[in-house]
């Protein structure tokens, strides 16, 4: 009976210590917030975690992101599911602007994109400068060739670049062009373990830690630049939406200030990100 | 092998420093699946007992409903709440989507079926031996229910263990609704899945060593609690 009760009881106080510890830290979160909806690539690369302390530091505004592809990012956005739209692809934002799911959007900073594949590059791409040639060799190499097929930004910009190669990799046979639906990180893992190439945004392949064989065979074409906006979703739509509070992000993220914060974002001395929101027509 | 103990040696260090941003990745985890286990048990073994102990029209099209809805996959929650808590969505108003209580509701909606069905099949075990003296006694449907559920409740901690293991190892709907907000709807699965895509796999493996570590205390803790009961006084 006396064992019984012992038993019970540390059962008890064991289960009580899992409930306390079930219970919520004292909400320490601001009750000021606001959602962004933004990309992967701005996540995974650690560029977040590096500007949005100082934009919280400063206004007392928490910044809540969920980052999607592209595509999803902006979907997200169009239902009035978060306040400010971050995202890589100027023809999609250009739309959801003229929509009217927002009325302005600006330019805040650029990137490029790289061709990453397995250091033995069997279809010989090293060192090239032309990424539509570089494509061509892989198809006709039938090297297996990873896609993201999420509808991001990247995956976007992907095959636009296989128009430039006059080529449509969903006809290809052979199987050699993987489509795999998932975001840039499992996509690099999945090339790694493949062997394969892929198209990736410099961002998240310098923070990227599963390399295996991969290393960057084709970059510095001018096709590769890729572009970031940003845009408050418009209040007029869904009076829900933080107007005041998303609009000073987006105020912030243009400012001189919130340029140099992007701009002082470094891995291993690279810096990742190019403010731009003062080039005209970027 | 190296990534292995390389993990090992992670989540160790992670675990004895306590580290802040994970303590309250691990609070959140059970904050969300105790909480989604509590409501479902709360619906769900009533149910399976009703299913099982008494008789009404459409009960066999009750009982395979929920077996069937033992299977239903994650992102398929995950995706209809998130129609339903969208501010385009009925429940939008609610402002409920990218919270914890999003997370909650589609775990809780995703256990019910298991805690009803593994409820319903115990509850019809016990019947076999219980229905004669229920009669006798001329107990109402109410406290037939009672009687049963009672009797059973410690095969029933296994039965809520089940709930629990299945909310807390699931990534699909709590990514979808929750968001994978850093400090606000992060949880254990949907960490794993971001370091996953980081390609910092050693850090991964180690979230999922002290995912387990986590679910070992808490089955501990109800096997201690059920060989208490299970003891005659």
């Amino acid at each position: 009976m006396l064992r019984r009760s012992f038993v019970l009881g540390v059962a008890a106080a064991a289960l009580t210590g899992l409930i306390q510890a079930a219970v919520p830290p004292s909400a320490s979160a601001a009750d000021r917030f606001i959602t962004v909806a933004s990309t992967t690539s701005t996540e995974d690369s650690g560029l977040f975690g590096s500007i949005l302390p100082k934009f919280t530091a400063k206004t007392g505004i928490e910044v809540r992101v969920v980052a999607k592809g592209t595509g999803q990012a902006i979907d997200l956005a169009k239902r009035g599911d978060a306040d400010v739209l971050f995202v890589h692809h100027k023809p999609s934002e250009d739309k959801f602007v003229a929509e009217g799911f927002s009325t302005l959007r600006k330019p805040v900073m650029y990137n490029d994109f790289v061709i990453v594949g397995p250091a033995s590059d069997p279809a010989g791409v090293k060192g090239g400068k032309d990424v539509a040639a570089a494509l061509s060799k892989i198809a006709e190499a039938r090297a297996p060739f990873v896609s993201r097929g999420d509808d991001s930004g990247t995956n976007k910009a992907e095959l636009a670049l296989w128009k430039t190669a006059n080529l449509d990799p969903a006809k290809a046979d052979g199987g050699w062009y993987r489509s795999i639906g998932q975001g840039m990180g499992p996509t690099l893992n999945t090339a790694a373990a493949m062997n394969g190439y892929t198209l990736t945004d410099r961002g998240t392949w310098l923070n990227f830690r599963n390399r295996g064989p991969l290393t960057v065979l084709v970059e510095g074409d001018k096709r590769l630049f890729n572009q970031y906006g940003v845009m408050l979703v418009n209040p007029a739509k869904f009076p829900h939406v933080k107007a005041a509070d998303g609009q000073a992000f987006v105020d912030w993220l243009v400012s001189a200030e919130g340029q140099k914060a992007i701009a002082d974002y470094t891995i291993n001395g690279e810096q990742l990100f190019f403010p731009n929101a003062n080039e005209p027509g970027a | 092998m190296q990534d292995f103990s390389q993990a090992l040696a992670v989540a160790f260090s992670m675990i004895v420093s306590m580290d802040d941003g994970l303590m309250r990745i691990i609070g959140l985890s059970l904050r969300v699946s105790l909480t989604a286990v509590a409501i479902a048990t709360l619906i769900g073994l009533p149910l399976g007992a009703a299913v099982a102990a008494l008789r009404f029209p459409g009960r066999r099209a009750v009982a395979i409903t929920l077996n069937t809805m033992m299977g239903l996959p994650p992102v398929v929650v995950g995706l209809v709440v998130y129609l339903l808590l969208s501010r385009s969505g009925p429940f939008g108003v609610l402002g409920l989507l990218f919270t914890p209580a999003a997370m909650i509701v589609a775990q809780t909606v995703m256990i019910v079926p298991i805690v009803a069905s593994l409820a319903r099949q115990t509850v019809e075990d016990l019947l076999v031996e219980y229905d004669d003296l229920l009669r006798v006694a001329g107990a109402g449907p109410i406290r037939r229910l009672v009687t049963l559920l009672s009797e059973a409740r410690w095969s029933l901690v296994t039965t809520v263990l089940a709930g629990f293991g299945r909310a807390s190892a699931e990534v699909g709907a709590v990514m979808i609704v929750g968001g994978n907000i850093e400090h606000v709807t992060r949880v254990m699965t949907t960490a794993i899945a971001l370091e996953t895509s980081k390609g910092d796999l050693p850090m991964a493996l180690g979230l999922g060593m002290v995912l387990m570590t986590l679910s070992l205390a808490v089955n501990l803790a109800a096997s201690l609690l059920k060989e208490a009961g299970d003891r005659p006084a």
